[in-house]
């Protein structure tokens, strides 16, 4: 594996984007700076691929490669070998002649900027396609290609049918690119890499495993839908609504050859089995066989060319299906073959529709006497795709014939496998000699709304010069094509050296053979059913054909539509109530299903387990009392709130009771700021709960059972843990908290040190939290409900100033002021050793403020204070941030704590963490964010307050 | 009584009320649901780190620093900050809670008030019931912001 990184690889991918991004700049009335741009940077694309061509012969592997998500063992890599030069240079060579007959076709009011941005972003997706060296990165680009066709397919937006095949073609080919991504990702579980180097390697390995039959199928779905093989090819007719320099590019080199592009890049992984010979033979045959039959009918020559796309796309697989190497290096020659002439089949299309303005075969004919150089451009093209000798479209179906004859390993298709070749090589003739004898000849032309010309000169360029490929490589193809099938086909087959490729020749005659009698049989045949068809019930009087797998399309997308509206009216009601109850059942339904699925694993305990003494029952007697209380009484608030504050007093004594201090004061200090606050919320709140529904009981036990259920569930949870031993990894915390941490308090070393960075997330919320609920409120009034007497510390009452102020708080209030400050730093200054911290030190400071604003109210008490709470919450996190970004400077990781001790009078050592800095800013931050709730719940009822 | 069986109790029990509370069609009643289920989860976390009486996770020298002389400090580290994250919660919905009424004129947690309110639009129940409980039935009393 050569390990040199190929950058200019990653120019010639990144090159398109770059082109797109930059053409969505260019105005629209710049149509030749457009073109020019769109053609330069194909050009300059494809001029870089080349450069890799003696590589690319020498048997090496091009390769560029940076690391994308090493996590997932997934890189952003590249990689050029036999296979993926030839499809680059089909895209950007087929690419830069659409270009430029682009630039002629569109019309006046078609925005060419827009067209050849959409364009070379489907370019690019596509060279990622090919170029991907894993497989993930090659869905990625896959879906790229389904988004960017949409585009393209959609490009008319104002025309119905445009949208309506541009949905289709999305709906198809991304469902089947979703099927990929799972099959990928099975292969990354069985191969245990996504790498292409390694998954093609391991071949053994996959088909031995289990899931190799669900691999196939979804890797086959993505391929399928991709290259429209039945029955999932109702989406590319449709497209052809497309304009057909798009068609032309998307149905000859492109957009469905990824889907062969997948077989083949596949192929030495998943092939060589008997379920891939099966699936993938039998949908290319009946592929092969429907479209040729159906191309004959079709009246628009976009119709007749997508069905013959189709057919041909069925023998390339059918090919690959076949699953020899033989027919696999076939297969990569159609691939070519089928590139050239269909695209300069798709061109002569559009030169006809652009000069006459219409496709319709019903109405074209005898176009000879009018454009006789495009005539015999598409008389060349049409014969490379009848498969006549001297064309290159006739070497390729010669070898397909020949390995339709040489099936051998399965009976069935000994037979039918060279019957179906000749009929479909039959039809193929039929629809070619159609598609030239209605459109040249046959007649005059019937009501036109033009009269028929020759298309500007360099319309035609691009025509010629792929007609000019088509003979010869249809007469020399040693000399031309050779080298370039051979290592893409070695490429194929996943061999490393030329020498190991199988024989075979590429010329024009291989001596009279079966091959060559089919050859005549379908050509006499095909003429023969061509004139028959035209004679006995002329084929322009054929109506439509009976319906396709469009029929089951509308009717699928329909249901899903009808069901997906059921579903959502069942459970999107609009009412909160009854999402919170899908929410709580769903959540117990996953744990009784785990519970079920995997039963409790581990032992339990047989430690002797500590009974609970009469003090604690009696608390947790009361804990229990006070919760109930609450759900009983709730309709009556405010004596709820009495309850639920016991109850979160008691969870403060169970923090107490179990070994942690900082917990129990944290408890009750949220505690008290909690039960102020929702008491001023009362105040402009109802007083009491309405039942939900008039005149129906009080007690819902539909709610009550499935609230019981949760309890039960999460109680038993709780006991089940602890009742087994366990293994924790805080004795690693315990025994660096101090040498590392510098401090003895663990706790909170663990929120100031260790996970600091989860701390600064966390005071951002609750800053946040402090923001959103100061503009929610901003600038409301409202007015104090006051059906009951107003609530003692309920600070907004309207009421006179003085009438609610007690003197007797208010000197307490002044007092303690300071006392409660000091104690506030005392506990953030201990806090790294003993009980304390930011979060309780905020807290505390946050209680102090707001008893001045219960005892003083709080237009006197922000006038004395003038404090902005907004900023603090500003300050703390700048502080905390600044600290950890103090730790970059020296050279260490965000957040790296170091400390110090200093020694100062009187109360000796103090060590001085860079934690203590970062406890500043939870400090500032709890304050900011407390008090910027409270406040601006209690200037609710203040019309008078300033609306900062 | 052991005790994992009576803290075990005692989450369960605040974590049932809460539910119950939260699934209530008032937004008030939500609140306090929510409060209670965020003690119910805040012990939870906490239980997760065993049981553990009178050994505070602050070092004390010479004691060996492994789980069997101390609590298990992460999990109280974790739900230290919980806690606080709690109220901020609390507040961000009680603030909601109050514009809503505002805004709606009810404090239904649906903003068009629910089936309830169609049914009392349709019927005078809903001023029996105001009358029971002694409630004046609330016109929208928010005014717009300035």
């Amino acid at each position: 594996m050569s390990s040199s990184q190929h950058s200019l690889l990653a120019l010639t991918l990144l090159l398109p984007f770059m082109g797109a991004v930059v053409l969505l700049r260019v105005g629209n009335e710049q149509r030749k700076l457009a073109a020019w741009l769109a053609g330069a940077v194909t050009l300059a694309s494809f001029a870089l691929l080349l450069t890799f061509a003696p590589m690319v012969w020498n048997d090496e592997v091009p390769r560029f490669r940076v690391e994308w998500l090493p996590s997932l063992g997934v890189g952003f890599g590249l990689r050029l070998d036999g296979l993926a030069f030839l499809f680059g240079g089909l895209i950007l060579g087929i690419g830069a002649l659409v270009v430029l007959y682009g630039a002629y076709y569109l019309a006046d009011n078609d925005p060419p900027a827009r067209f050849f941005a959409f364009l070379l972003f489907f370019m690019g997706a596509m060279l990622g396609v090919v170029l991907a060296d894993n497989l993930i990165l090659l869905v990625v680009f896959w879906e790229l290609t389904s988004v960017s066709s949409f585009l393209l397919i959609g490009f008319w937006r104002h025309r119905e049918d445009a949208r309506q095949g541009a949905r289709m073609a999305l709906a198809v080919t991304g469902l089947g690119g979703l099927a990929l991504l799972a099959g990928v990702l099975l292969i990354g579980k069985v191969v245990g890499s996504y790498d292409l180097d390694i998954v093609l390697a391991s071949k053994v390995v996959l088909q031995n495993s289990p899931l190799f039959v669900p691999i196939l199928l979804l890797v086959l779905l993505g391929a399928f839908t991709k290259s429209a093989q039945f029955p999932f090819h109702f989406w590319l007719p449709r497209a052809m609504a497309a304009p057909t320099p798009v068609s032309a590019y998307l149905h000859s080199a492109t957009m469905v050859k990824a889907g062969v592009f997948l077989l083949a890049r596949m192929y030495p992984a998943l092939g060589d089995n008997d379920a891939w010979f099966w699936i993938v033979s039998s949908a290319g045959m009946i592929t092969l066989l429907m479209g040729a039959v159906v191309a004959i009918f079709q009246h628009d020559l976009k119709g007749l060319l997508a069905y013959s796309t189709i057919s041909h796309l069925g023998l390339i697989t059918l090919l690959f299906g076949l699953d020899t190497p033989l027919a696999v290096v076939a297969g990569v020659f159609h691939i070519i073959n089928h590139a050239v002439f269909k695209a300069s089949l798709f061109m002569a299309a559009g030169i006809i529709d652009h000069e006459t303005g219409s496709r319709d075969m019903r109405q074209l004919n005898g176009l000879w006497k009018h454009m006789p150089i495009t005539a015999t451009l598409a008389l060349v093209a049409s014969a490379a795709m009848a498969g006549v000798p001297l064309a290159n479209g006739f070497l390729s179906k010669e070898m397909f014939f020949v390995e339709a004859t040489v099936v051998d390993s399965h009976q069935l298709l000994q037979f039918a496998t060279p019957i179906a070749a000749t009929i479909a090589g039959m039809a193929g003739v039929a629809y070619s000699l159609r598609f030239i004898h209605d459109v040249f000849f046959n007649g005059e032309p019937v009501g036109l709304t033009k009269t028929p010309h020759e298309p500007p000169r360099f319309m035609r360029v691009p025509v010629e010069i792929l007609v000019v490929l088509c003979l010869v490589v249809g007469v020399f193809p040693a000399y031309t094509v050779g080298p370039l099938l051979s290592v893409a086909a070695q490429a194929t087959l996943n061999l490393p050296l030329a020498a190991q490729m199988p024989q075979y020749t590429l010329s024009i005659w291989h001596g009279f053979n079966l091959p060559l009698l089919m050859s005549a049989i379908a050509m006499a045949g095909g003429v023969t059913v061509y004139v028959l068809l035209q004679r006995k019930i002329n084929l322009h009087t054929v109506g439509k054909l009976p319906g396709d797998a469009k029929v089951l399309f509308d009717v699928f997308i329909e249901n899903i539509t009808v069901i997906a509206g059921a579903l959502t009216r069942l459970t999107q009601n609009g009412s909160l109530q009854r999402y919170l109850l899908l929410i709580v059942v769903t959540a117990i339904a996953v744990a009784v299903a785990a519970v079920w699925l995997y039963p409790a694993v581990g032992v339990v305990s047989n430690l002797p387990m500590e009974s609970a003494n009469v003090v604690v029952m009696g608390v947790a007697l009361i804990g229990v009392v006070a919760v109930i209380g609450t759900v009983v009484v709730h309709r009556a608030r405010l004596t709820a709130l009495i309850y639920m504050g016991v109850a979160g007093l008691v969870v403060a004594l169970t923090f107490v009771y179990f070994s942690a201090p900082d917990l129990a004061l944290t408890q009750l200090l949220v505690e008290v700021v909690t039960i102020i606050l929702m008491m001023l919320a009362l105040n402009f709140l109802p007083k009491q709960s309405k039942p939900e529904l008039a005149g129906r009981r009080q007690v819902n036990w539909r709610d009550a059972i499935v609230a019981s259920a949760a309890g039960i569930g999460v109680g038993w949870i709780v006991y089940q843990v602890l009742t087994r031993p366990f293994a924790s990894i805080s004795p690693y915390f315990l025994q660096t908290s101090v040498p590392q941490g510098g401090g003895a308090n663990s706790v909170n070393v663990i929120i100031v040190d260790f996970r600091a960075f989860d701390t600064l997330g966390e005071i951002a919320v609750l800053g946040m939290a402090g923001l959103i609920v100061a503009l929610l409120l901003r600038g409301m009034v409202m007015p104090v409900r006051n059906e009951n007497p107003p609530s003692g510390a309920a600070f907004g009452a309207k009421m006179p100033e003085t009438a609610r102020q007690s003197l007797l708080l208010q000197v307490l209030a002044s007092l303690l002021l300071p006392v409660a400050i000091m104690v506030s730093i005392y506990f953030y200054l201990r806090g790294h050793n003993l009980p304390g911290g930011g979060f309780i030190a905020g807290l505390i400071f946050a209680v102090a403020l707001i008893l001045q604003y219960v005892a003083f109210g709080q237009a006197r008490a922000e006038a004395s204070f003038k404090l902005d709470y907004g900023k603090w919450v500003g300050w703390g996190l700048l502080a905390a941030g600044l600290t950890g970004i103090g730790s970059w400077l020296v050279g260490f990781p965000f957040l790296t704590s170091t400390f110090k001790y200093f020694s100062v009078p009187l109360i000796g050592a103090v060590p001085v963490a860079s934690a203590m800095f970062f406890d500043l800013g939870v400090f500032l931050c709890v304050i900011g964010g407390t008090m910027l709730a409270l406040a601006s719940v209690g200037k609710l009822s203040r019309p008078d307050r300033e609306t900062a | 009584m052991s005790l994992a069986l009576l803290v075990a109790i005692g989450v369960g029990v605040l974590m049932a009320s809460g539910v119950y509370l939260l699934l209530r069609a008032r937004t008030f009643d939500m609140v306090l649901g929510l409060t209670l289920i965020s003690y119910a989860v805040n012990l939870f976390i906490f239980f997760m780190g065993r049981l553990a009486v009178g050994k505070a996770p602050i070092i004390r020298a010479g004691v060996p620093e492994n789980l069997a002389n101390y609590a298990d400090p992460l999990p109280q580290a974790l739900v230290l900050t919980a806690i606080v994250i709690s109220f901020g919660m609390t507040a961000v919905l009680l603030a909601v809670a109050v514009r809503s009424y505002a805004e709606n004129g009810h404090d239904h947690v649906d903003a068009d008030g629910g089936p309830d309110v169609a049914t009392e639009a349709a019927t005078d129940v809903a001023t029996d019931v105001a009358t029971e409980f002694g409630i004046n039935v609330p016109p929208p009393t928010g005014s717009a912001p300035k």
